[in-house]
């Protein structure tokens, strides 16, 4: 990007960060937060981290939204699957999903969101050919997951980092 | 008692405890599924109660209860749910990963095996 600020969003969120942390926005604390900030994101770029392209960022605000809706939902199926009798006849499997996501952050969100849904796990990604194995815990039918993590999550992802 | 408590309105208190309740209920159902359900890969599944939902409205009754007790918006709780949501897959990707990689060396027909999609 520039000299001063190589990583935008990464000294946005620090300054976000610096000023919930606070829990004020008085002229000290935000110029020291600005501060902070810039120097962050210059130590972050010595890391040489991959570069971030995003295209079309509001696409994350249905995609949130399914997330949310998606993990209250199954957070109820998994305790019902806990507390329930019929536990030992639930199936669970791997399953295994042809990815074309290749952008680092986009696999990286879409790892928190697997695994941040309960009943879904992050299990590997396979390189060659791009396949992601996930577990299962409540496993009726293998395409309909395949289904569900390529449209639901994978498609929006694929339109903000490519 | 708490002065901070002791100023809360009714409904505050109801909903704070409500969904710190819920939080810990979860907490607890996620921990039960942990000595219930059999083998690992199915155990593993367990916790991820108490981080997601469970975290969530455990830090929403502290956003809401800090707010109004104090009478201004308090959010930093955000910055926890934001970091337990990006730090949790390392440790579960870990785990997962350390026990997909013995099974794999060990010969278990329950793993696929890598570098084989199945058809």
């Amino acid at each position: 990007m520039n000299r001063v600020l190589p990583h935008p969003f990464v000294s946005l969120f620090v300054l976000g960060a610096w000023l919930l942390l606070g829990q004020t926005a008085d002229i000290w604390r935000a110029a020291s937060g600005v501060l902070v900030a810039v120097l962050l994101g210059l130590a972050f770029a010595r890391l040489h981290p991959p570069a971030m392209r995003v295209r079309r960022v509001h696409l994350l605000v249905p995609l949130a939204l399914h997330v949310v809706y998606d993990i209250v939902r199954s957070n109820f199926a998994v305790a019902a699957i806990i507390l329930g009798r019929s536990r030992q006849s639930v199936t669970s499997g791997f399953v295994e999903v042809p990815l074309e996501l290749q952008d680092r952050y986009g696999l990286a969100i879409l790892s928190c969101i697997i695994t941040s849904t309960p009943g879904t796990i992050w299990v590997s990604l396979e390189r060659s050919p791009p396949t992601l194995l996930i577990h299962v815990l409540d496993l009726v039918d293998e395409d309909a997951w395949v289904r569900k993590i390529k449209q639901r999550y994978e498609r929006p992802l694929l339109e903000m980092f490519t | 008692m708490n002065p901070l408590i002791a100023n809360l309105p009714g409904w505050a208190c109801a909903l704070v405890a409500a969904l710190v309740l819920i939080g810990a209920s979860l907490a607890l159902i996620g921990s039960i599924g942990l000595v219930r359900l059999e083998t690992f890969y199915r155990r593993v599944h367990a916790p991820t109660l108490g981080v997601s939902l469970g975290a969530f409205t455990t830090l929403a009754g502290s956003m809401v209860f800090f707010s109004v007790a104090q009478g201004r918006l308090v959010l930093h709780e955000l910055l926890i749910g934001l970091f337990i949501s990006l730090t949790t897959p390392i440790t579960f990707m870990l785990l997962v990963r350390a026990a997909l990689h013995r099974d794999r060396k060990a010969g278990s027909g329950e793993v696929p095996s890598r570098a084989e999609p199945e058809p």
